[in-house]
């Protein structure tokens, strides 16, 4: 087989070409590794996906296993023993964690080998991958647009197809935000489905990962390995039956509710268009579409800019200089400390970047005494409101369906100067995350010649309902991302 | 260091201790916190063994390190013993119970929040005696810092150096209502709370080694008032004597300041034990946000029958309830059943004796008082805490049990005298062995009251014609110099109540 040729084909393809023997594991990896490898040294002028490429010799050994040996880009936040893990964070520069997340133990002891850490916004924190301390993301569509966030280094990766497919996470739409600007499919979990241990938290009771993929058959792949209840892991729960592979080529009967809230204002014409179409290709392939609606989802997005920064102002109070990652021991004028309170405020002064500072003055005030009720509080009654409409909602239609994000890629440093403008990237992802529900995006079309993301959602646990409506759509929309590649 | 309201009437107010006051113008108002380390065999939230002097660091894991990425899981037996001491002191055991994070910054608090229990805690009041129990709940120990450098405190010391093995220890937070009235109070009750942890077996409630702190928060009122002043919290005494003498001299320097027209200021103290002194470690200014919310790593603890049966099925009967018992069932005095219960290796060793089937059987009350009195005292290693060290506890001493019955019943039944048994009893503590045969090889039987007895007695009063003329005036005090003299001569063998009957009748008195 062709070094391209090895390049054109799926993950799940590969696993069945390395099983079938006419592929070796030890190939496909290095026709990977030299690729990644190669965006890593061009440093700007590549796509700057990773910040951490497996060494020449890393080759695996003949992988046993569902995925026999086909290589996984891992997002940065993810520990990996030995492996620079640093949350796209100078805080964490170097870290090397003493430990190996449980998702990604999970995928490695299924046969997935480690190819790379991908580059992503500072903790999570971002839309754009703008806010890494290790540099932008481009988008393999547009390089001077950006590939969404916050796991933007794994969604251009695998749309640039630099690695055959990624894992993410997603706090408020971190996985599908970035996979429709990219062309690709991401897929947020039911919360509790897949393992949090190992996973550098943002904000714990939304942080879900999840695969990113070039088609729909190798999400559903990836999650097969992922799912799984965890004893490190208090939230996790035991995914009733299995992942299992997409076969269905039609709709019939299936139910599609369009949420009004999440589909008209504030969408941007050539996505709703492109949305549009999807819709009317799901008619055809036998849907039933109707009106749903949602009425708390238009306070999903204040309710989620106080409970995520909420915990996440608790959840980066470890990162203090004491026992890992940077400690601003003294000034740059070499003046040392003064006292413990001034190497605490020096090191995260220096560790962190300003959207995660933001968050946590943000969080930090939400919780304060005396604004507890009046923030946090009411942000929790939001989000039981939100979960409500969702409930009500699965009584009348099957799937929910929206466009994932508002718009197509925007341009590098559009919207760094307007928080707002920037949060607003989630409206159509974060009520599904606040009700823990599972969603899925696949690439619908173009807009402006930049791909168009559908999201798909549905009650918890129905992650195979929502495979097999997403995978008959994918194959009689007909997307095709390979002039992405690189 | 628990937001709680304080009650503004206090069920049954009781009058201060005697010697806290003197003038009784103000009534120290007192709530106890205290720290218990639950006898786990892991942490609170991971797998790591529990720490006992290890080198430094060796007892931990991502998680109780607070690495990144690492998530707590609760400990199922801490949530066990939780619920056995929330049966022991009659609380309400909450269905469901949560875990909050309390927020922040110190070097022994890897996360930067410390993983407790807030407005939903896994007990709710209850009552030990005369003090009500606000509420029990469960949280994580923190690290230990190591102050380097001159002065022992993080201010002006050269390093600190943080020792995370007992990071995580599983802690359950005892909380009173402000029910107490003094420190000798004080310092009784937390003795009864600690013997009542003892014997559920879930801590080794060891002051020196800190699995028992205390914290006061400590309050004056004038005299009568139902109103509670303003109070200052005094935290981590880790010893009764320290817990007295703290709170004593808090009550003094508020009284001080009260008396001289001053307020106090709320704030939360530091008694240093070596000179005495109180000194603020901060100021209600200066008191922490906590920022309290719930903690999202964890679900809420949801208590079923099957944890209820489990910890029900593990209770053992608590002094309260052996005190009740020794008085009812065996006519003890309300004060040795109480110091037999509340000492359980002295209880322990006193149903042992009494179940020896020693004859003649000892009367229990006689047992008890032998006990509690003569070999406790000679026991003793002179520690006023009562700590139950080899030094107090009679079953690791050589005398055994039955040795013990069977003196007390000789000495019943009048066959060897008081003073006697004592030397028979030193004789056992220094080399063991069994009465009788003590009694025997020394000559220390009682000598009856036959002639042998009426011989000596007629000595001595020749002896002592001064004392004899006296006692026969009437002044019955006169007699102790002839019963002295009996008692030289027959090496305490002899009765005293004989003797002295033997004495009125030789004086025709």
């Amino acid at each position: 087989m062709s070094a391209t040729d090895v390049l054109e084909l799926s993950a799940a393809q590969a696993a069945d070409a390395i099983a079938a023997g006419s592929l070796s594991a030890a190939e496909l990896f290095d026709a990977y590794r030299a690729r990644a490898a190669a965006d890593r040294a061009a440093g700007a002028a590549g796509l700057n996906c990773f910040t951490w490429v497996a060494g020449d010799g890393a080759t695996p050994e003949p992988a046993a296993g569902a995925l026999g040996g086909v290589p996984l880009a891992v997002k940065d936040l993810f520990c990996t023993k030995g492996v620079p893990s640093q949350s796209g964070s100078r805080i964490l520069e170097g870290y090397l964690p003493p430990y190996t997340a449980s998702v990604v133990r999970r995928l490695e002891d299924a046969g997935a080998s480690l190819l790379a850490k991908t580059n992503q916004d500072e903790f999570a924190m971002g839309s754009s991958n703008e806010n890494s301390a290790f540099g932008d993301v481009r988008n393999p569509w547009d390089r001077e647009r950006v590939p969404g966030g916050s796991s933007g280094g794994s969604a251009a990766a695998v749309a640039a197809g630099l690695a055959p497919w990624a894992l993410g996470t997603d706090t408020g739409g971190s996985i599908r935000q970035p996979a429709a600007l990219c062309g690709i499919v991401g897929l947020k979990p039911t919360y509790g489905s897949v393992s949090r241990y190992g996973m550098i938290a943002f904000a714990s009771s939304l942080d879900q990962a999840g695969p990113l993929t070039r088609d729909v058959r190798d999400a559903a792949l990836l999650l097969k390995h992922m799912v799984g209840q965890d004893p490190c892991d208090a939230t996790s729960l035991a995914f009733p039956g299995e992942i299992e592979l997409p076969t269905a080529e039609r709709l019939d009967g299936v139910r599609l509710g369009v949420p009004e809230e999440l589909s008209g204002g504030g969408i941007e014409p050539g996505v709703l268009e492109a949305f549009r179409a999807a819709l009317a290709q799901g008619e055809a392939l036998g849907a039933e579409i109707s009106e749903v609606r949602l009425p708390h989802a238009p306070h999903a997005l204040s309710a989620y800019y106080v409970i995520a920064p909420a915990e996440a102002s608790s959840n980066l109070a470890r990162f203090d200089g004491v026992r890992f990652g940077l400690r601003a021991a003294s000034s740059p004028e070499g003046e040392n400390a003064s006292d413990l309170l001034d190497m605490y405020t020096r090191t995260r002064h220096d560790g962190f970047g300003p959207e995660v500072k933001r968050r946590i003055m943000l969080g930090t005030y939400a919780l304060s005494s005396g604004y507890y009720d009046a923030y946090y509080g009411r942000a929790q009654r939001v989000r039981t409101k939100i979960s409500e409409d969702f409930r009500s909602v699965f009584e009348q239609v099957d799937l929910i369906v929206t466009p994932t994000a508002p718009s197509v890629a925007f341009e590098l440093g559009e919207k760094t100067a307007d928080p707002l403008a920037m949060y607003l990237n989630d409206f159509c992802t974060v009520p599904m995350s606040l009700a823990g529900i599972p969603a899925i995006s696949i690439p619908c079309g173009l807009s402006q010649g930049l791909p168009v993301g559908l999201q798909i959602a549905g009650p918890a646990f129905s992650e195979n309902r929502l495979l097999n409506a997403a995978y008959a759509l994918e194959q009689s929309l007909g997307f095709d991302g390979a002039q992405a590649r690189v | 260091m628990e937001h709680r309201p304080v009650s503004e009437e206090l069920r049954t107010p009781q009058p201060p201790a005697g010697g806290s006051i003197k003038d009784d113008l103000y009534e120290p108002v007192i709530g106890l916190e205290i720290h218990v380390q639950l006898a786990t065999a892991t942490k609170m939230f991971c797998g790591c063994e529990l720490s006992f002097g290890e080198p430094p660091n060796t007892r931990t894991c991502p998680v109780c390190l607070g690495l990144p990425g690492s998530l707590p899981v609760v400990n199922a037996r801490a949530v066990h013993f939780g619920l056995m001491i929330g049966l022991a002191l009659g609380s309400k055991l909450a269905p469901r119970s949560i875990f909050h994070r309390k927020n922040y910054f110190y070097p022994d608090l890897p996360k930067g929040y410390q993983i407790s229990q807030y407005d939903e805690p896994l007990c709710l009041g209850g009552r030990l005696q005369d003090v009500r129990i606000h509420r029990v709940h469960l949280e994580e120990d923190a690290a230990k810092l190591i102050h380097v450098g001159s002065s022992g405190r993080i201010h002006g010391s050269d390093a600190s150096i943080v020792d995370f093995n007992r990071g995580g220890t599983p802690l359950a937070e005892i909380v009173t209502e402000p029910d107490v009235r003094s420190a000798e109070q004080a310092s009784v009750w937390l003795k009864l709370l600690r013997v009542t942890l003892r014997q559920l077996g879930v801590s080794d409630v060891n002051m020196d080694e800190g699995s028992l702190r205390c914290d006061a928060n400590i309050s004056l009122r004038p005299a009568g008032s139902n109103q509670l002043g303003v109070k200052t919290e005094l935290k981590n005494m880790n010893s009764f004597r320290f817990i007295e003498r703290g709170i004593r001299a808090e009550i003094a320097r508020q009284q001080k300041i009260l008396t001289g027209g001053g307020q106090v200021v709320q704030e939360t103290l530091h008694f240093d034990p070596a000179s005495g002194a109180i000194t603020s470690l901060r100021s209600k200014e200066e008191a922490h946000d906590y920022r309290y919310f719930p903690e999202p790593d964890l679900l809420p603890v949801a208590i079923d029958e099957q944890m209820l049966a489990a910890a029900r099925a593990a209770m053992t009967e608590l002094p309260a309830e052996r005190a009740e018992r020794l008085q009812r069932a065996l006519g003890l005095s309300a004060e040795s059943a109480q110091q037999l219960a509340f000492r359980a290796e002295l209880g322990d060793y006193f149903e042992a004796a009494l179940a020896a089937g020693a004859a003649p059987a000892p009367p229990p009350q006689a047992l008890a008082n032998w006990i509690t009195g003569e070999l406790a005292a000679r026991l003793s290693d002179g520690d006023g805490d009562a700590d139950a060290g080899a030094g107090g506890d009679p079953s690791l001493s050589r005398v055994q049990p039955s040795a013990l019955a069977g003196l007390v019943g000789f000495v019943a039944a009048k066959r060897v005298s008081v003073g006697a048994a004592r030397q028979v009893l030193d004789k056992l503590i220094a080399e063991g062995g069994e009465p009788l045969a003590i009694i025997d090889a020394e000559g220390l039987a009682a000598m009856d009251g036959g002639d042998e007895l009426a011989e000596i007695v007629a000595a001595a009063l020749a002896a002592n014609e001064d004392a004899a003329a006296r006692v026969r005036e009437g002044n019955a005090k006169a007699i102790g110099p002839i019963v002295g003299h009996v008692m030289r001569e027959t090496k305490g063998r002899a009765d005293g109540t004989e003797v002295a009957r033997l004495v009125h009748e030789q004086l025709g008195t």
